[in-house]
């Protein structure tokens, strides 16, 4: 076996598969993405993109992302703070917990909120009574999305909460600082990275969720039909041209976020 | 003050996470067993849990495969210059940023019946796209960063004097790797994996546009869930849904055993 | 090991980390790589040891050019700077994983690993992780991994720098007389000159990429050949108006020449002293400083300020007595040359050239 690893041969052989491989499978899709969008030109392009019902479920779908986002934001810094600095029964179970839907399966996700509110149950029916609607409306969409990207801020606040010096808060108190002043004037600063590059990891999955807002949305055009289902619908009356051109703002976006997180995670000192 | 924040904090695990996971166990049992039993036993279920399981099995190993030693070069190889490997390591996180729908679309495009490749391997008799192998790539594209993301930070802390001096004292590569490199990377590696197995598990809309879905044959366990609903058998998809679910959960206990382990070496 | 390097260079991008490096070494000797960090020292000692490849230049050891062997096949020993412990080994297997590589049987390996143990003084600690030894131990245990292939050549980065001041002057002793029991030819780096010169046969001194000089340790004191090792060894003052001293008027001819003065090369002593009072100088103390086992005095000599130590047995001097200042020597040195004078008005007729 040493013998084999050391031919130089058998070492490009290996560069060569797995730089293939890299190329093969993300950048020239993506590649092929952008150049399919305009491969009728710029005027199918912008047709496709101008069409009411594609722009309108852009436009939705970053609302409605927006408003999970601010959700998590509340959410996430909450959890976040209450795990890493109250001790109280149960935390290592919630702490776990927190994952969970990283690790379920979207689709189920979007059965279990079916379940819960849907017309036939008690929820549901509770609304219905109240005279509004979740499920198959934008409320439902907005649960789907705060689920999926429950973990993004909770997960992004936690290292900084735990690597924060006591001393400095300890300091604060000492000069006499309320603790409300304290939270907001020494701890919050500090976590506002976490929460920054939690909140748009979060926000960039809440415009790309698919399963689970599939099964509870409804998907009426113009109204509950975000842009990833009106892609897959694109591609399911065989419009692939048309899919790619609202895939293309969609990508655009989400790298536009991804870099944006990048900088600001290498920016972090001590990184 | 502090009891309020963490009632606020119970009310939203269980709003949130716990009733919804009771319903499912709950739902799955509407029609006692009989109607478990049922759902999960119809010849469409096994065959997509069976296809789920298949796609599991070879994603893993693939990923995990290509996941770590792409992760390798990145931090070691000297054949790489500095930029174009900075470069490298920005687009390894670009699936991250593509909904799992329009990952599924970029294979329909590039290698789909009506593109030249495509038409290129169906005259071969391989069928890409709406069969197993684009299924399989298209849970690959969608899976890439976990191995990656997981690994390259372990290596970049351990740094590569241990390495160094592995070679000093005359060890080659392989050996290096096994007895020096490994020990160190291992628990991020079943990390990766755990992460890898959820995901690919999970792995909803990239498939189905792959897919095409079509039962008994591309139909996996989470797009026969999609289908089900779609037509009102939603005690049949509970079903499924739960054995999914109870995967789910299962890797949630590995992924804390492995962070533990991990953070301990 | 004969090691022979001829007209080494490595870049990296537009860093020329070491430039046109060239020596030899002889078997058996002990070799300080000296200089400031950043000066090129430990590229020179990668591409001894194959972990980086020069950008142009041979490395030849035992007249068989060794350029392209990779550090597995040149057989050398290597001591990092922070160890590199394997950290999931026990100091056992990290001792034995060169033997194991070599696929030598268990029982070789055995006896090899014990002896090196025994060597080092770690005997009862084979079965301990990395993490549960100290800074010392952890060097000793490098120190014992890369002997266990008994190498030809050990090389040794900054092998004190990680150690506390306190044990690393005990270490050191214990590393040379270690190296010399070996017999192997050793290089190390490091940017402490004491440790240089108390450890190594001969000292190379790097700086900015350059070999500025190599010898014995003494031959370097005594006779350095650029102003650059001259103010890097020892103690010194730079003197910019060598005419403020006395005895130097040849030198002050020349223009652009200035003087380097060790405290070492100046006497003091109060009016009467001094028997040599015509080439003295008058001076005034401005500062005493105690140094646990002399005085160090500065000096005032006009605008030229000078630094000596006194002996703790001589009067005690204050700040601003006046003194005399005998400079016996001076490194003199300008743009085109540098050299070693004596002050000429000192009566000896014949004037000892060290």
């Amino acid at each position: 076996m040493n013998a084999m690893f050391r031919n130089k041969w058998w070492s490009f052989g290996f560069r060569s598969t797995v730089m293939l491989y890299f190329i093969i499978l993300i950048i020239i899709p993506i590649f092929g993405i952008y150049t399919q969008s305009l491969s009728l030109g710029w005027q199918p392009f912008w047709e496709s993109v101008s069409d009411p019902l594609a722009w309108k479920a852009v436009l939705l779908t970053v609302r409605l992302a927006v408003i999970a986002t601010i959700i998590n934001i509340f959410l996430g810094t909450m959890i976040g703070w209450v795990l890493i600095r109250y001790k109280f029964p149960g935390k290592r179970f919630l702490n776990s917990l927190v994952d969970l839907p990283f690790a379920l399966p979207t689709a189920v996700a979007g059965l279990m909120i079916l379940l819960l509110l849907g017309p036939r149950s008690f929820v549901g029916g509770l609304a219905t009574k109240l005279g509004f609607d979740i499920v198959f409306h934008e409320p439902a969409i907005i649960i789907a999305m705060v689920f999926v990207t429950f973990p993004f801020v909770i997960r992004a606040v936690q290292p900084l909460l735990e690597e924060l010096d006591r001393s400095e808060e300890e300091a604060a108190y000492t000069m006499g600082a309320s603790k409300a002043l304290t939270f907001f004037r020494i701890i919050l600063p500090s976590m506002v990275p976490g929460i920054i590059s939690g909140a748009m990891l979060a926000f960039s999955r809440g415009i790309a969720e698919f399963g689970a807002v599939v099964l509870v949305a409804g998907n009426i055009p113009g109204k509950t039909l975000i842009a990833s289902v009106y892609i897959f619908g694109e591609i399911e009356s065989d419009n692939p041209q048309g899919a790619a051109a609202v895939s293309v703002i969609l990508l655009t976006l989400s790298f536009v976020i991804l870099w944006t997180v990048n900088l600001i995670q290498s920016r972090r000192p001590g990184q | 003050m502090r009891k309020l924040w963490i009632t606020l904090t119970y009310v939203v695990f269980i709003l949130l996470l716990i009733i919804p996971l009771v319903e499912i166990v709950r739902g799955s049992w509407s029609e006692g067993w009989s109607g478990f039993t049922e759902g999960l036993l119809r010849q469409q279920s096994l065959h997509a849990l069976k296809m789920t399981a298949l796609i599991v099995v070879i994603v893993t190993v693939l990923n995990t495969l290509f996941g770590v030693m792409l992760a390798l070069y990145l931090v070691r190889a000297k054949w790489i210059g500095p930029r174009i490997k900075r470069l490298l390591n920005s687009l390894v996180d670009l699936p991250f940023a593509v909904s799992p729908v329009i990952g599924g679309l970029m294979i329909v495009l590039i290698l789909g019946p009506s593109t030249v490749i495509g038409t290129f391997f169906e005259a071969s008799g391989f069928k890409i796209v709406y069969a197993l192998p684009g299924m399989v790539l298209a849970t690959l594209f969608v899976t890439f960063p976990l191995m990656v993301r997981e690994v390259l930070p372990v290596l970049q802390e351990i740094g590569a004097q241990q390495e160094e001096a592995a070679s000093t004292l005359g060890a080659y590569s392989w050996y290096t790797f096994w007895q020096v490199t490994w020990p160190s990377i291992r628990w991020g590696v079943i990390y990766g994996v755990v992460l890898t197995v959820a995901r690919s598990l999970g792995e909803f809309g990239a498939v189905l546009v792959v897919s095409g879905n079509i039962m008994n044959k591309t139909q996996t366990a989470t797009t026969l869930v999609y289908q089900d609903v779609e037509n009102f058998n939603v005690v049949a998809a509970n079903g499924v849904a739960l054995v999914l679910a109870a995967f789910s959960v299962g890797l949630l206990l590995l992924m804390e055993w492995a962070k533990k382990r991990k953070e301990v070496h | 090991m004969h090691i022979e390097v001829r007209n080494l260079n490595k870049s990296f991008g537009d860093f020329h980390a070491v430039q046109d490096v060239s020596f030899d070494i002889k078997k058996g000797q002990l070799i300080g790589l000296l200089g400031p960090s950043g000066g090129g020292k430990t590229s020179i000692l990668r591409m001894l040891a194959g972990l980086e490849s020069p950008s142009s230049g041979d490395i030849v050891f035992h007249g068989k050019r060794v350029n392209d062997l990779p550090p597995q096949e040149r057989g050398i020993g290597f001591v990092f700077q922070n160890y590199a412990l394997f950290k999931h080994m026990t100091v056992y297997d990290n001792i034995a994983f060169g033997l194991k590589v070599k696929k030598q049987t268990k029982e070789q390996i055995r006896e090899r690993v014990m002896t090196l143990v025994e060597l080092t003084g770690l005997k009862g600690f084979e079965h301990r992780y990395a993490h549960q030894l100290s800074g010392g131990q952890r060097q000793r245990v490098a120190f014992a991994r890369a002997l266990a292939p008994e190498p030809q050549l050990l090389l040794l980065d900054e092998p004190f720098a990680a150690i506390d001041a306190k044990i690393r002057t005990e270490l050191r002793t214990w590393l040379k007389e270690m190296i010399e029991r070996v017999g192997i030819t050793s290089i190390f780096v490091t940017h402490d000159q004491d440790e240089a010169i108390e450890v190594a046969d001969e000292i190379m001194i790097i700086s900015k990429g350059r070999l500025e000089q190599k010898g014995s340790p003494w031959a370097i004191y005594k006779d350095p050949q650029t102003p650059f090792v001259a103010s890097f060894i020892g103690e010194s003052t730079i003197v910019e108006d060598v005419g403020a001293l006395k005895g130097f008027d040849s030198a002050a001819g020349k223009p652009g020449t200035k003087a380097l003065i060790r405290p070492e090369y100046i006497e003091i002593g109060k009016p009467g002293e001094i028997r040599l009072a015509s080439a003295a100088l008058e001076a005034n103390v401005k500062h005493i400083h105690f140094r646990g086992s002399e005085w160090l005095v500065e000096l005032e000599v006009g605008s030229v300020k000078l630094v000596t130590y006194r002996s703790l047995e001589k009067d005690v001097l204050q700040p601003g007595d006046r003194v005399h200042v005998l400079v016996h020597r001076a490194y003199l040195f300008n743009d085109q040359e540098s050299w070693i004078q004596e002050n000429s008005l000192k009566e000896d007729p014949m004037p000892i050239h060290i």
